[in-house]
């Protein structure tokens, strides 16, 4: 939708914006101007489902410890025990925890941003804001998961003796690069899900075959030396292994990181602008 | 755009059929890929450019739609269901984009088309307070101020930690109308969201509507409600067909528009063929109003002293349990004259798949001369609504003489029911004697 908001010079009100509705062609601008107006709703949002995410439930806030802790407990046993997968040398429940952290981050920021749409339609066709807003907020509200889960990693580590070196500041830009990259499938996955509710069904398959491609059972330093960097186009494996640098000292961060990077941006400029052109017909379709 | 809020150029919206319901499978898009190179083969000549190929696959919902609204004016949108008046709000609302024309909007909009979008049954009445402010575009600390005025005004001031899910819908809907009722825009849509709580409730929503006109704010409503129309708007703009009929004076475009409810169905019946496009919804869709009279003919005018006996057929698609019907009489000026429910019908219990038919009578010597238009709504109380209130038929009433006068004059009041006057007693002599 094209919308241009300018204030008016001549008139006595001048802070009354001017508001023009007209069908939009082509290509439409993304207007991150509109959504930082939002930005309080986008916080209310975020709030609502961090506060209703465990409503109901007898464990509450401590699924959010117990489902990277489990996963770690059955990956330790079956790839670390039984198929003993090699772990560069970390001990294996510190190393799967370590690349669970940001993976369960992922998949959750995935499957509810994907999902976000068709579950807000009621607000798509009775209000308007700018419609960013909603896979935005779904995919920050795994952040408060993602801090309880943190803890318990600093317990791992306090542990088995392992002190983080100075590569710990780049964390911050590791978790960014891990919403970056959810936020950006997430645009895809739920501007298509309005019209093809295909998608709701996919997404755990997508998970599921993701986590296979991505090295958090396993070492990316299994891959061929020579194909390693291409490894990155997974953007998630530049995630773990960035984790893995920056809480445990091992790996590296060479062209892997930069090629997912890459492939971040370019899905999340992509998804950015599907997303905008899809936005017109949201609330005909959804 | 002056003195303008609101300017509406030849607006139109378009829709697929069916496209509003209807959301595409990924098989449905692989089909149409799949037969794409061969379209031109199997279909006829290609139309213009920028037409789309099949006219008939689309509606519109809305068609050259022009009109100015200018800043403090209360404007009523009126028209039958599927006249496009929500459409309309909803281009306004920047919720829908239009396939045509342009809107130039001067001031902040707040637009109601529904009271509690986005309240969530797990968070508590406080929680849903500022969660429904943010999302209809109340910044914090406006919330903030006027949080204990909102909870005043829904009297649920002993409820607002108590999740709204364990609130009765009277409680809810209080709620819910006092936060959009102090939202406070330049630019107020409103859709309608009037038709909820008891009615000791609505009255005072009706006085809130009332303060927001008069202090100087710039509305547009769409409503049903005839009386609501008539008391808040100056002016009033009637819609048919997506197309805009009539703008003018409240009175004159009411009239209008009850008497065009007339000149279609002047025959005392209308029909629904086609179950698509029949008042209602996928569990119960009307099939025919007809209006007999004591002959047992379709009749479209009825005397005085005549009953009017209004057959309602309906079907019913899925299994309903505790459906009501609320049928009203409106008079010409659209003023409500009574309403009548089926309600001790509703509790036989479950209405399983199959026509049924329901059978009201008006009966003689209670109407007065004029037309009257029949307004139907159905619903589950307190559960759901099955179809929202419209008026369908109308019949004219005609004769004198019957209700109490024997003069053919014009007798004033809605109804002119025959009431039973005692006989003159003389209870004092006075004077001579």
């Amino acid at each position: 939708m094209s919308q241009e908001t300018t204030s008016r010079p001549s008139t006595p009100s001048s802070a009354a914006p001017l508001i023009i509705i007209r069908p939009s062609r082509g290509w439409v601008s993304l207007e991150l101007r509109d959504l930082w107006k939002y930005r309080e709703l986008l916080y209310f949002l975020i709030w609502r489902d961090v506060k209703v995410r465990y409503k109901q439930t007898i464990l509450g806030a401590a699924w959010a410890i117990l489902q990277p802790f489990m996963a770690m407990v059955i990956f330790t046993i079956f790839f670390g025990r039984l198929a003993k997968i090699p772990s560069d040398g970390i001990p294996y429940p510190v190393f799967a925890y370590t690349a669970l952290l940001p993976w369960q981050l992922f998949a959750h920021a995935l499957t509810e941003s994907g999902n976000s749409l068709v579950a807000n339609q009621q607000l798509l066709t009775k209000v308007y804001f700018p419609r960013l807003v909603i896979p935005i907020s779904a995919v920050l509200a795994g952040l408060v998961d993602f801090g309880i889960a943190f803890l318990v990693l600093l317990v791992l580590l306090l542990h088995y003796g392992i002190v983080p070196s100075m590569a710990i500041l780049s964390l911050p830009f590791f978790l960014l690069l891990a919403i970056a990259t959810a936020l950006a499938v997430g645009l895809w996955l739920s501007a298509l899900n309005v019209q093809y509710r295909d998608v709701r069904y996919t997404i755990p398959f997508l998970t599921q075959f993701w986590l296979f491609a991505t090295p958090i059972a396993y070492s990316s330093s299994l891959v061929p030396e020579r194909w390693r960097a291409w490894y990155g186009l997974n953007p998630m494996a530049g995630v773990v292994e960035g984790f893995r640098w920056a809480l445990l000292g091992k790996g590296g961060v060479g062209p892997l990181v930069i090629v997912s990077a890459v492939a971040v941006l370019l899905l999340l400029a992509g998804g950015l602008i599907y997303f905008r052109r899809m936005e017109r017909t949201f609330a005909d379709v959804v | 755009m002056r003195d303008l809020a609101v300017r509406v150029e030849n607006l139109g919206k378009r829709y697929r059929i069916g496209g509003r319901f209807r959301y595409r499978a990924l098989r449905d898009t692989l089909t149409e890929a799949i037969y794409f190179p061969f379209r031109r083969l199997i279909s006829t000549p290609r139309s213009a450019p920028g037409q789309p190929a099949d006219e008939k696959a689309y509606i519109w919902a809305l068609r050259g739609v022009s009109f100015e609204i200018k800043q403090g004016e209360v404007v009523g949108i009126i028209g039958r269901n599927g006249a496009g008046k929500t459409t309309l709000l909803k281009i306004l609302s920047r919720i829908t984009e239009p396939t045509e024309g342009e809107v130039k909007i001067c001031g902040r909009v707040g637009s109601l088309l529904e009271v509690g979008t986005g309240f969530h049954p797990e968070l508590t009445g406080r929680e849903n307070i500022y969660l429904n402010g943010a999302i209809l575009g109340m910044k914090k600390a406006e919330i903030d101020r006027k949080f204990d005025e909102i909870v005043t005004f829904a009297e649920v001031e002993k409820f607002i930690d108590t999740p709204v899910k364990h609130y009765s819908s009277g409680m809810y809907v209080r709620l819910a109308f006092a936060v959009a009722a102090h939202l406070e825009p330049e630019i107020l849509l409103v859709d309608e969201v009037l038709a909820v709580g008891d009615a000791a409730f609505q009255k005072k929503c009706l006085g809130k509507m009332g303060d927001v006109a008069k202090a100087g704010r710039t509305v547009l409503v769409v409503s049903h409600n005839m009386g609501m129309v008539r008391f808040l708007c100056q002016r009033s703009i009637l819609l048919a067909d997506g197309e805009m009929i009539m703008e003018g004076r409240p009175e004159q475009v009411i009239a209008h528009y009850l008497s065009s409810c007339s000149s279609e169905t002047a025959e005392g019946e209308i029909e629904w063929p086609k179950g698509e496009q029949a008042p209602g919804d996928d569990s119960m869709r009307l099939r025919s109003i007809r209006l007999v009279g004591p002959l047992g003919t379709t009749q479209g005018i009825f005397g005085l002293d005549q009953p009017i006996r209004v057959e309602i057929t309906y079907r019913i698609l899925k299994p309903v349990r505790g459906m009501r019907f609320v049928l009203g009489l409106l008079n010409q000026e659209g003023i409500l004259a009574f309403a009548s429910t089926n309600q001790n019908l509703r509790d036989e219990g479950v209405l399983y798949p199959g026509c049924y038919r329901t059978c009201c009578v008006i009966p003689e010597k209670l109407l007065n001369r004029g037309r009257y238009v029949v307004r139907l709504s159905a619903g589950i109380p307190g559960v759901k609504k099955l179809m929202p209130g419209q008026e369908l038929i109308s019949f004219a009433v005609e004769d004198s003489g019957t209700h109490g006068s024997y003069f053919p004059e014009s007798w004033p009041g809605v109804l002119a029911p025959l009431l039973t006057w005692e006989a003159d007693q003389r209870i004092e002599a006075e004077g001579e004697d």
